[in-house]
């Protein structure tokens, strides 16, 4: 099956004008999005995965300013293809065409991102009627039936419910709910199950995976938490103070990774079989106020070589769908290889019944 | 650094709220256990489960309904003493969950990390409270000239470590931490647990580590009590309840935890619990034994057919 692009974003530099002088959030990132597929992007806070996003569903607050770049939506409206620039668009347009109606976000809080003097049908029903122009009786009837899909137990009780009668998981399955209610073609979830506790988060994640193959939607999912990326993601972009330093399939990204920090961040997972110490990554991510000059990555990593303060290294290829951005990688570098416990884990992980992956 | 003596024993605890005349919120039921000197007792529960609520009943920010909490020997759960009071007030510390409130922002570092110290007199001169500081601000990975600051000026990773300094230099046998590293950053999770643990190598302290998240718990604990809706329905050693969850809301809890194996977590599906389907009953069931230290919270029937 041919893979179907849908979203592509190139080269893009976002800055934001604060009152201690302009940051730098996102230095240059590509990415690119195939129809029915998943992408994980991974990153501490600040690395600048919900900037992309929201440049993405051009929801930027108002102090951020796109320097450069390029953000293509491929949509298919009935069969007719129709190319959105989005950052060439006007908020309105944006509006009409775009933001909860193509492209549909999940938001980390369950407990705030609801209306709580609205009730559930109404906040439910509002996109249909303002985007596909439905009447209010024909939006109720789908409305039930979206929260029948997200699996909330007497949906017509439910729509005349407030936010605050509803527990946390509920909430966020509303949220799906609402995100989905005018039939997006991608749907943004940004850290969906951070506030939530590991059963609910389990069972909003396979509902999410669930409907993802029923409409094949395109996912992006951004979140910190690893194990949640290994569960849900077809490909994982890892992201690092505003750049990307290791994007690949899921499988290449937990079995063979390349970038340190990508060899940090699975290292401090802790083994549920052994009692060794965590690996922990030194230091805390760069202040982007400053210019960062060389590898951002740098200063905490303890396989830098000179060549990284020097000069930023460019994404490696490693297969055609691996890349890392790491001096490590190119021909005059010395030969390092990840920490042995990170290798012994992943050997082990390798021999894990039913896992066979060739490198 | 474990003995056997116990240093703190929670029997029966109950903790109710009265919201309303008709309406009272039971958030513990009958939780029974015990802390030695120099480890970690984990406990685990989904929201709501009475986890956070335990641990503040043993601080005493709460008096419990029903029960007894033994504290170095001494009751603390009826009306304290003066001097009752005040050994729990040093020797029992806290650690919050979010770096960003627990902090009173128009304070220096110093004055919050001393703020014990004044409190209860420890110090002879000026000199001496800001070594004991500065000593204490080294022992947790921050330098002298981080005294002197405000909390906005640190990252979350490091507000929490001055949560921690602020605790230990009471030099505390207990230090209950409620969820202190839910709010941080996987990389700076990783650095905080391994500084508690560092911490408790060296001084043997003793840790109630609250936490929803599974895996750094089993990663910390010595001992595991797995609490749900207010009652405490296993309790074992780590190594016991993860190779052998018995009760079928543990079996739940950990197969829920997403494992970094995306080949195999991909075909993986989480259990799914319901007590009111399997007819569970948690008043009916008591803590019965079963190897070691592991205990499970079920009735006679219940326990033959589990095992």
């Amino acid at each position: 099956m041919k893979r179907e692009l849908i979203l592509r974003i190139r080269d893009l530099y976002i800055s934001f004008r604060t009152a201690a002088g302009t940051v730098n959030s996102i230095r240059g990132v590509n990415l690119d999005l195939y129809r029915g597929e998943t992408i994980a992007i991974v990153g501490e806070s600040g690395s600048g995965k919900s900037v992309t996003m929201k440049a993405t569903m051009g929801i930027l607050s108002s102090n951020g300013k796109v320097n450069d770049g390029v953000i293509e939506f491929y949509s298919k409206d009935n069969e007719n293809a129709v190319t959105y620039r989005i950052l060439e668009m006007s908020k309105r347009e944006i509006r009409r065409e775009i933001s909860g109606k193509r492209i549909a976000m999940v938001f980390q809080d369950p407990m705030t991102s609801l209306n709580p003097t609205m009730s559930i049908g109404t906040q439910l029903m509002e996109g249909m009627r303002h985007h596909d122009k439905l009447s209010r009786a024909e939006a109720w009837k789908k409305a039930v039936s979206l929260l029948k899909m997200v699996e909330i137990p007497e949906p017509e009780k439910r729509m005349r419910s407030y936010p605050h009668q509803l527990s946390g998981g509920m909430r966020q399955r509303v949220n799906i709910a609402i995100a989905l209610s005018c039939d997006p073609e991608i749907l943004i979830c940004d850290e969906p199950t951070t506030a939530l506790d590991v059963t609910i988060q389990a069972k909003i994640l396979e509902l999410i995976q669930n409907i993802q193959k029923e409409r094949n939607l395109s996912v992006i999912y951004i979140t910190h938490d690893l194990g949640v990326v290994s569960k849900i993601a077809d490909y994982v972009s890892v992201m690092y103070a505003g750049k990307i330093v290791e994007q690949g399939t899921v499988n290449e990204i937990f079995y063979d990774p390349r970038h340190p920090y990508t060899w940090g961040l699975l290292s401090s997972i802790p083994d549920v079989t052994s009692d060794q110490k965590l690996f922990t990554i030194p230091g805390s991510p760069p202040n982007l106020l400053h210019p960062v000059k060389g590898d951002a990555f740098a200063p905490r990593n303890i396989y830098a070589i000179g060549m990284d303060y020097l000069e930023e290294p460019p994404m490696f290829k490693i297969t055609k769908t691996h890349y890392a951005a790491t001096w490590l990688l190119d021909k005059r570098a010395p030969k390092v290889h990840m920490p042995t416990s990170l290798r012994a884990r992943i050997d082990k992980m390798l021999r894990e019944e039913g896992t066979a992956y060739d490198e | 650094m474990t003995n056997d003596e116990r240093l703190l024993e929670v029997e029966g605890l109950k903790q109710h709220f009265r919201v309303s005349s008709g309406f009272t919120v039971k958030a513990v039921n009958g939780v029974s256990f015990h802390i030695r000197r120099g480890e970690t007792f984990g406990l685990v529960g989904e929201s709501g489960s009475g986890k956070t609520t335990i641990g503040r009943t043993i601080i005493r920010l709460y008096t419990p309904t029903e029960g007894h909490v033994r504290f170095e020997g001494t009751d603390i759960s009826g009306a304290l003493s003066h001097q009752a009071l005040s050994q729990l007030r040093t020797k029992m510390q806290m650690i919050f969950q979010d770096p960003m409130a627990c902090l009173n922002p128009r304070k220096k570092v110093i004055d919050i990390v001393a703020q014990g110290l004044d409190i209860h007199r420890l110090y002879r001169s000026r000199q001496e409270r800001r070594e004991k500081v500065y000593e204490m601000l080294e022992t947790v990975g921050l330098s002298e000239e981080h005294a002197n600051r405000y909390p906005h000026q640190f990252s979350g990773g490091q507000r929490q470590r001055i949560g921690i300094a602020r605790a230990l230099i009471m030099q505390p046998s207990l230090v209950i931490a409620d969820e202190p590293i839910t709010a941080l950053d996987v990389s700076i999770q990783a650095q905080v647990v391994n500084l508690l643990k560092s911490i408790q190598e060296t001084t043997g302290i003793a840790y109630l580590f609250i936490a929803h998240d599974l895996s750094m718990v089993h990663y910390i604990s010595d001992r595991i009590g797995v609490l749900h809706r207010g009652y405490l329905v296993e309790t074992g050693t780590s190594q016991e309840i993860f190779s052998n969850p018995i009760h079928p809301y543990t079996r739940s809890l950990l197969s829920a935890i997403p494992h970094p194996n995306p080949i195999l977590e991909k075909k993986r599906k989480s259990i799914p619990y319901d007590p009111a389907v399997l007819g569970i009953e948690y008043d009916r069931g008591a803590l019965r034994h079963l190897e070691g230290e592991h205990f499970v919270l079920s009735t006679e029937e219940e326990f033959t057919a589990w095992t």
